[in-house]
Parts: C-alpha cells; sequence; structure tokens
C-alpha cells in the first residue's frame, strides 16, 4: 500500500483486520501527514504521544479478535469536544489554558471503539461562523483551489478544520458539530460527506454548548459508508444529556444496499433561490436525474416558511448562545483580564469577556442578550419560536404526505475565498446557510454528499434531508447519490 | 426599530462586556443590519401557533435524586484563573 492516509475508514478497518496493515503505520502516516500539512492549520493540538498508545492498543485488541469496525482508525477531533487532559478551547481566547478534568460522550464512546486521537481541530470560534475565520488559531485554508490560482479558499465554518483534515487526507475521519450547518456546509465545500443526525440522537455531553436546541453532533468522513460507521460509534442514548434519545440505534452500515426504487424524494420548490448561481441549479437537476435513475419517484413540495428560518435562527441561536456563554466569567477557567487598581467584580467580568471572546460572538451574545431583554422577549424570542414550530411543521407535513426524502443543495456557492466576505454586513455571512438551517430548526437528519466540480474545479455538494430517526434510510438514499455521482476529485497537493 | 449607541451601551453593560464608547457607533449599526434581517419574521402570521418548547416529541427522562459524585475539589479547581485554599478566589465583591 503506498500512502495509508488516503485509505477510507471502511478499507483501513478490512486492512487491519486482515493483518496487511497496523493502527500503529495508520497512525503514523497520519501524524506525518499532519506535521507536513501545518499552512492548512487544520490541527491545532497535536497528540501524537496519546495517539501512538491508542495505536498500540488497539493493535493489541485487533490481534485478540472481535475489535470494533473503528478500532484502530486514526480521528481527528474538533476543538468543541472535551477531551481529558488535551486542551479544548473551542477555538476561543476565553478558553485559553483550558484542559477538561472529562471526556465528552461522543469522544469516550469513539475511544472505548478503539478510536485514535490524532489531535484537536480548528474551527470557527465557538462554532459561530460559516468561514472559519473567527477563530482565536488563525484561519483553516482549504485543500482546494481555483484551478492554478493559489488565493487561499475557506474550508466552511464551523468545522472548517474538521473539512480540511479529511479532504487533504490527514486522517480518515473527523467528528463534526452542527448547529445551523457547521457539518454539512464545510463538507460540501471540501468535498467530503458529512451528516448532522436527528437531534438527540448524538449526547451532547461535554460538547462545549453554543445553541442547546439546535447542536448536534455528527461525523465527517471520505465517503457515505464511513460516515455510517462513525455514525454508529457517536450516537446512542446518554443519561448525562436529558435529551439525548433512549432509541436503539441501527446498524447502519448494513443499511447500505443502494437500493432506492420506490423510494419518494421531495424537491422543495422554495429553495430555488433567486440569484442563484446557474451552477447550483445544474448541480441540483442532475441530483434529481441520479435519483431518479435510480428508481426514485420525485414530486414537488412546498416548505412555505423556508425564507424565515434564517431569522428564526439568529434569534432562537443568540439566544441560547447569549445564555449559555455567560459561563465564560473567568472566575472558573480559562482566561481572567488583568485588573487596574480599584476593579471589583463587575469590571473583572466585562474585561475578561472583552478580551477573551472574538467580535462574532460579541456581536452574537449582545445579539441574544436584547432579543431576550425585557420589553423585547415576545416580539423577538417568542415569535422566532412560534416560527420555528411552523418550519417543523412543514416538514411534518411534507412527511406526512409520503415523502421519504427531501433533496436540496447544500450551500449557494462554492468555496469563496478567505478575506472575501470581510468587508460585507453579517447577514451576508449568515446566508452560507440558507439550506442547513431549516434542518436544525425542525430537528432533522441531514447529510452533505459531494457530487460535482465547479468550472473553477471546486467541489460542490448536494443535501438530503431525512425524517426524524431515519438516519439509516437516509444515509442509504445518499450512498445510491455517491454512486450516481461518482465523485472522486482530490484536491491536488500544493501545502 | 433602530438601535442607537445608548441602546447598544446598554446591551453590551446587559451582557457584561466592555465596549469601548468609539466603538459603539459600530456596534449598534450591526445591530441594526442584523435586526433588520429578522424584522422579516413579523410577515409571519403566528396567531394561534405554540412557540416551540422542544424539538423531539420525548419526555425528558427524570433521574434519581441522589448524590452520584463529589469529592473532587482539585479537579474542579484545576483550571480556576485564581484558587486559594481550596476556593475560587476573585476581587472583594462585598464592601
Amino acid at each position: 500500500m503506498t500512502d495509508l492516509t488516503k485509505l477510507k475508514i471502511a478499507e483501513a478497518r478490512d486492512a487491519l483486520r486482515k493483518g496487511d496493515v497496523t493502527s500503529a503505520e495508520l497512525t503514523e502516516a497520519c501524524l506525518s501527514a499532519i506535521d507536513k500539512a501545518d499552512a492548512l492549520n487544520a490541527f491545532v493540538h497535536k497528540t501524537p504521544e496519546i495517539a501512538r498508545e491508542q495505536a498500540a492498543a488497539a493493535d493489541a485488541r485487533i490481534k485478540a479478535g472481535d475489535a470494533p469496525a473503528l478500532c484502530g482508525i486514526p480521528l481527528g477531533i474538533k476543538d468543541l469536544f472535551c477531551t481529558k487532559g488535551v486542551a479544548s478551547q473551542a477555538a476561543s481566547a476565553i478558553l485559553d489554558g483550558f484542559k477538561p478534568e472529562y471526556e465528552s460522550t461522543v469522544t469516550s464512546q469513539l475511544f472505548d471503539a478503539g478510536a485514535v486521537m490524532l489531535g484537536k481541530l480548528n474551527m470557527d470560534e465557538f462554532a459561530m461562523g460559516s468561514s472559519n475565520e473567527t477563530s482565536t488559531y488563525g484561519n483553516v485554508i482549504n485543500p482546494w483551489r481555483r484551478g492554478n490560482d493559489d488565493a487561499a479558499l475557506t474550508p466552511g465554518g464551523s468545522s472548517g478544520g474538521s473539512a480540511s483534515a479529511v479532504a487533504a487526507d490527514l486522517c480518515l475521519g473527523a467528528t463534526g458539530t452542527d448547529t445551523g450547518g457547521s457539518i454539512r456546509q464545510p463538507a460540501a465545500f471540501t468535498g467530503i460527506t458529512g451528516i448532522k443526525p436527528t437531534y438527540g440522537r448524538c449526547s451532547r455531553w461535554g460538547i462545549v454548548a453554543f445553541a442547546s436546541s439546535l447542536d448536534q453532533a455528527g461525523p465527517m468522513a471520505k465517503d457515505v459508508r464511513d460516515a455510517a460507521i462513525m455514525l454508529q460509534a457517536m450516537c446512542g442514548h446518554d443519561p448525562k444529556d436529558s435529551t439525548s434519545a433512549d432509541l436503539p440505534v441501527p446498524d447502519f452500515e448494513a443499511m447500505l444496499t443502494g437500493d432506492i426504487k420506490g423510494k419518494t424524494i421531495g424537491i422543495p420548490r422554495e429553495y430555488h433561490m433567486d440569484g442563484m448561481p446557474a451552477e447550483i441549479d445544474a448541480l441540483w437537476a442532475e441530483g434529481r436525474k441520479m435519483l431518479q435513475d435510480a428508481g426514485a419517484k420525485l414530486v414537488d413540495i412546498s416548505l412555505p416558511h423556508t425564507k424565515y428560518a434564517l431569522p428564526a435562527y439568529y434569534v432562537i441561536a443568540p439566544a441560547e448562545a447569549s445564555s449559555n456563554l455567560a459561563r465564560y466569567d473567568g472566575v472558573r477557567y480559562g482566561h481572567r483580564a488583568k485588573l487596574s487598581h480599584g476593579d471589583g467584580i463587575t469590571e473583572m467580568y466585562e474585561k475578561t469577556r472583552a478580551e477573551g471572546f472574538g467580535e462574532e460572538v460579541k456581536r452574537r451574545v449582545m445579539i441574544g442578550t436584547y432579543v431576550l431583554s425585557a420589553g423585547f422577549y415576545d416580539a423577538y424570542y417568542n415569535r422566532a419560536r412560534k416560527v420555528r414550530t411552523l418550519i417543523k411543521k412543514d416538514f411534518e407535513d411534507v412527511f406526512a404526505q409520503g415523502v421519504d426524502a427531501i433533496l436540496t443543495p447544500a450551500t449557494p456557492s462554492a468555496a469563496f475565498g478567505l478575506g472575501e466576505m470581510t468587508e460585507a454586513d453579517p447577514v451576508q455571512m449568515y446566508l452560507n446557510d440558507v439550506f442547513t438551517v431549516t434542518v436544525n430548526l425542525a430537528g432533522l437528519p441531514g447529510i452533505a454528499v459531494p457530487t460535482g466540480v465547479d468550472k473553477q474545479g471546486l467541489p460542490l455538494g448536494l443535501q438530503l434531508i431525512g425524517r426524524p430517526w431515519e438516519e439509516g434510510d437516509l444515509l442509504n438514499c445518499a450512498y445510491a447519490l455517491e454512486q450516481a455521482a461518482g465523485f472522486v476529485a482530490k484536491p491536488a497537493k500544493w501545502w | 426599530m433602530s438601535i442607537d449607541i445608548e441602546t447598544a451601551a446598554r446591551v453590551a453593560k446587559l451582557a457584561r462586556i466592555k465596549v469601548e464608547s468609539e466603538d459603539l457607533p459600530a456596534l449598534a449599526q450591526s445591530f441594526n443590519d442584523i435586526l433588520g434581517f429578522i424584522e422579516q419574521l413579523n410577515e409571519v402570521d403566528v396567531e394561534g401557533v405554540e412557540p416551540m418548547v422542544s424539538v423531539t416529541p420525548m419526555r425528558l427522562k427524570r433521574r434519581t435524586d441522589g448524590v452520584t459524585d463529589g469529592d473532587m475539589q482539585d479537579k474542579v479547581l484545576a483550571n480556576a484563573p485564581d484558587a486559594r485554599e481550596g476556593f475560587f478566589a476573585v476581587p472583594k465583591v462585598v464592601e
């Protein structure tokens, strides 16, 4: 085998079980690729010692037989996940130096399954962003470029480090989190696959909270099968998260038959946006044809409140963030501002938060504070929650009409250049999540699958949205789309 | 609804984030950009609609009201910027 880092999880699993390769070899190959890829700024806390220890343990377990699918597989972990004894900062200066004394449920489950942690991955600060430009560690660079143009492109956000690392073959898969599109948008921008499961599928315990009613963890992987394998290990009921679902987790990989004959796929007319690039429209049309050729029945559907999803999101998510981020006060962990003579506790809070939070985080915390403040709570927050009810009902109605899954574009464009949006008002950046945010508001599973490239050679993805708790069916639909699309392009290595 | 500089300062105070007075006009402007976008919600007829509390229709689990951990003062304080004699230390709160 020439380059072990190019293996998919399923291939590596089979090779490990056959004894063709060891986890130690796979891990060393990834560690070496990571060290050569500092230009991407994806891995921000490398953990080679932990990785080597876990790889040795995984090799022993594989030798003993009966090792789970992820045993010995090297992964990257988004910085939002608390990992015991390892820096977990949510890419924020306010958590400088924070090393949790505990392990998040999702990473515990991955490690129990034998996965190897290569390090922590860059992201937008507190997962607030769509371009990975709000991180205290600096921007992540997309391994993809526009033809021969060497302008640095965004990998998307907030899980930009995860997307960049998987696309550049620095790890076999990575964890992501998705509050408004933070798994699916970066997956689409980097030509990889990412799934946000149904709200409640993955425990949120130990994941730094942004907007608790929207946050969900999920895998970012090289293909649908790998996403299914990783998701399997990440899901499950956790008594430590009261919103985690006590439902059995099916064998997602076993459900990948590629047979979608007779399935009904909804095409929502509201996702035809004015000013949408022709290439996105064409990609969507091709996707429809692929599913139809695979035997699915396409129906036009209407999700009438789509237009109001982003504005509702930009009330609800900041409101929850302002409450969740109140804990960063310079008392229990992280950064505390240097105080002047005579400063009291209020000055300590105000200076600590001013120094520790970046501009976008401050903006959202303050917007959240405003919409929750006396006199505005009903006009903004309660109204947004009512609109959320209507958005969810839109989906319930089409599912009741027999729709199995919904096909939409994943993003309104291909990856844009870093810095291109800095002059725009914040709302322009928020529009990146226009196709993904409805899914979080309705608590549904959604997956982004790469299906083509634009004229500059950049990857483009489509999104499939499934019924609640039916990730297995959704993954199978995505698998059929993936097979039909046959997307195999990889970024040319320049780093 | 337009946010003036005074309102921006009040929101910053409520959020316990220090904002220098020269930065308040830009802050007020970005609030207005975002709130202008949010105003669209007023077009929606929400008469008789329940505000969403939980996205999944399930009853939250109850746990036994019992002590399940504890005795880890060192771990609780391990990340504190200032901890003394087993406590978090902060500037004087009471005069």
